[in-house]
């Protein structure tokens, strides 16, 4: 399996997509630095990239990545490989690719603006650490997907729509809820709600983090309060750490059974 | 003016009639109390460098207090330290401190009882209870102290300045903090509170019940738990303060309750929860403030009517207005929004498309607090925008028909910046107190 994973890794690290999604974010990273200075606006607003990007990115390409990468599972698949390290292999080349590209990209401008010896240093940390695992859980569903569909053009579609479920619809059904539903206290219904979108999941751990709790008033405490704790932020760990999980062992049983 | 010229008068008087006696810990007289028994009306009285615990001072005579080097006067924490029961009065350079918390009485550093025409100048109270405490006192000038305590909650805590049944007092350049609510006014009226700082403490930094055409500029007002609540009063003028990191779940920068015929003129707002929040306050004026990076600016809650908020500066808040309807004769034009995207083609500096500052998740998070968790999220700037582009529920006549294309150039309140003289050395102070 490492020897696959490493292939793919090289592989895409070679690709020319993977040096323009890095350079993409070194740029805009530094353009927002020199514009404002200001490290925890530019975290606010590197945020608000990262929740829609970062997905998008991922299953895009991972979704591409398979597709592309057919012909040669399929030689691959003929050898005396295991098929799980096949696809597992691939899945975190892509993936651990993908968390490079943002880590350098993103990561690179804030050390040379000097983040660890600033206040920002644990909110940076935090929104690295939530692009690397958006980048993980959504190529694992792209890939889920694309093990599913043999067409094309349906997983690139189930693919888009997964995505845009997470980061759109997702939210609009919530707020439709949280309006109709609006004479009961809803406090814990949001908070099991967001459990349930890693996209809502990041941006709330990063917002309580910006201190922008205070605006959510007695929602906000009561996020803060079950966040804020040890056992709250292992709670949405084991949460993301799921989230992550899930598809691999989705692409585990897939790729055990699928008929090539 | 008239209460300077009197003040000034009493203290001419003193010089020109009084005789002074010196009080330090070797000299012939040795005490404050046996001084202030010696003396007779228009004396002064010079206390030199020392520490002096005498329990509970009470100056009953028209005296002049004046100490050298910040004597120290110790309650060791079981007593109300200076009580004024006399007019003409003046308490100058003084160290007080430890007054200790009492939950029957409220003690205080310096106690006015129903006097006039005092001045109480450039004395520190640390760690005291109630720090200058005025009860039915008037024409004074409470001026240049610093306040500062230690309080941890509301409960055993009193208040910095504390004024209760109180006319035509002046409260100038004094630091407040660490404190219950930094300057508490109670039935005061036609009083003036100028360049003070009132930061860290536990409620308000400035807290007016029922009282009536006061005015209060160039304060500046930090890190306090709730911000400046301004309740049940009327006539108040508000200028050129700051107000500015009054950041958590309760707290407001200027909290206005059932205030009416206020003025709100070339003040700053920075970071705070929300900006100014206003409940049933009519005849509201609001010009030249600036509000900076503030979760909501302006918050306007049920029965207010007549609020104008004109020639502001609003500046990347979270929300720049929630409002949950606006009554006809509400005026929300020509101010600056940040956020506004509109153009100008007749180059008159005003939008042509009119501005609509409430947004419709600022109406949302109005009906269901709880969908703040929504903050943020791409899905709300779709809606954002969608409302924006035509408006069906934010409230029709919340907005401003003539946007000013470009920031007016507020003088507001950053010339004014309080340089307090002894701000510096505050630290240092507090430490020798304890």
């Amino acid at each position: 399996m490492l020897k696959i994973l490493k292939y793919s890794f090289f592989d895409l690290i070679r690709s020319r997509w993977t040096y323009i999604y890095c350079a993409f974010y070194l740029i805009l990273t530094f353009s927002l630095l020199a514009l404002s200075n200001d490290l925890a606006k530019v975290v606010i607003s590197l945020m608000n990239i990262v929740l829609l990007l970062c997905p998008l990115i991922a299953t895009m390409f991972g979704v591409m990545y398979y597709y592309n990468a057919r012909e040669f599972t399929e030689l691959l698949l003929a050898q005396p490989v295991r098929r799980t390290s096949i696809f597992l292999g691939q899945f975190l080349g892509v993936a651990g690719s993908l968390s490079m590209s943002w880590l350098i990209g993103a990561g690179l401008p804030f050390v040379l603006y000097g983040v660890f010896g600033s206040a920002e240093a644990g909110n940076f940390l935090t929104l690295l650490f939530i692009g690397v695992v958006l980048s993980f859980i959504f190529s694992g569903l792209a890939f889920l997907i694309a093990l599913k569909n043999e067409n094309r053009i349906k997983g690139f579609g189930l693919a888009i729509l997964a995505w845009l479920f997470f980061a759109v619809i997702y939210d609009g059904l919530l707020l439709l809820a949280l309006l109709l539903l609006n004479s009961y206290p809803l406090e814990r219904f949001a908070l099991a709600a967001s459990m349930f979108n890693p996209i809502d999941l990041s941006r709330i751990l990063i917002l309580l983090k910006l201190d922008v709790s205070a605006l959510m008033g007695f929602t906000g405490a009561v996020f803060r309060k079950f966040l804020g704790t040890g056992f709250g932020m292992a709670v949405s760990l084991v949460v993301l750490a799921a989230w992550v999980l899930l598809p691999t062992l989705g692409i585990r049983r897939l790729a055990m059974r699928k008929d090539f | 003016m008239k209460t300077v010229f009197v003040l000034l008068c009493v203290s001419f008087a003193q010089f020109l009639f009084g005789k002074t006696i010196e009080v330090c810990p070797t000299c012939p007289v040795s005490s404050i109390k046996q001084a202030i028994q010696m003396a007779h009306a228009c004396d002064t009285i010079f206390i030199k460098k020392g520490t002096y615990t005498e329990g509970n001072i009470l100056i009953d005579k028209e005296l002049t207090l004046i100490g050298e080097d910040y004597p120290v006067l110790d309650g060791q924490n079981n007593t109300e330290i200076i009580t004024i029961t006399s007019d003409f009065v003046n308490i100058i350079g003084l160290q007080i401190q430890n007054v200790g918390t009492s939950y029957t009485q409220d003690r205080a550093g310096i106690r006015l009882k129903k006097v006039h025409h005092f001045h109480i100048k450039d004395n520190r109270l640390f760690n005291s209870f109630f720090g200058v405490y005025l009860e039915n006192s008037s024409d004074g000038i409470v001026e240049g102290n610093m306040v500062k305590g230690k309080a941890t909650n509301e409960t055993s805590s009193g208040n910095a300045i504390h004024m209760w049944y109180c006319n035509n007092v002046l409260i100038i350049n004094n630091y407040v903090s660490g404190h219950r609510d930094g300057i508490y006014f109670e039935f005061v009226d036609h009083s003036t509170i100028t360049g003070n700082l009132s930061e860290d403490n536990l409620r308000y930094g400035l807290h007016f019940m029922f009282s009536n055409d006061d005015t209060y500029r160039r304060n500046t007002f930090r890190n306090n738990g709730a911000g400046v609540a301004v309740m049940y009063s009327r006539h108040i003028g508000m200028f050129q303060n700051i107000f500015e990191r009054n950041w958590g779940a309760a707290a407001y920068g200027l909290l206005l309750k059932e205030i009416h015929d206020s003025e709100i003129n070339g003040n700053t707002f920075r970071e705070n929860t929300v900006g100014i929040f206003a409940e049933t306050s009519n005849r509201m004026n609001c010009h030249g403030n600036e509000f900076t990076q503030n979760g909501w600016a302006i918050k306007i809650s049920g029965g207010c009517q007549q609020s104008r908020v004109e020639g502001n500066n609003f500046f990347n808040n979270t929300f720049d207005l929630a409002t949950q309807m606006a009554a006809a004769d509400d005026s929300y034009n020509g101010n600056f929004w940040s956020d506004y995207n509109g153009y100008d083609l007749d180059h008159d500096g005003r939008g042509d498309v009119p501005h609509r500052p409430m947004k419709l998740f600022s109406y949302v998070v109005g009906k269901t607090p709880e969908a703040m968790v929504l903050l943020r999220s791409l899905f709300v700037d779709i809606l954002n925008f969608s409302e924006k582009v035509s408006p069906v529920f934010t409230p029709e006549n919340v907005v401003d028909k003539r946007p000013s294309m470009k920031p007016f150039p507020l003088k507001g309140a950053r010339q004014f910046a309080n340089r307090l003289p002894f701000t510096a050395s505050i630290g240092g102070a507090v430490d020798e107190a304890k």
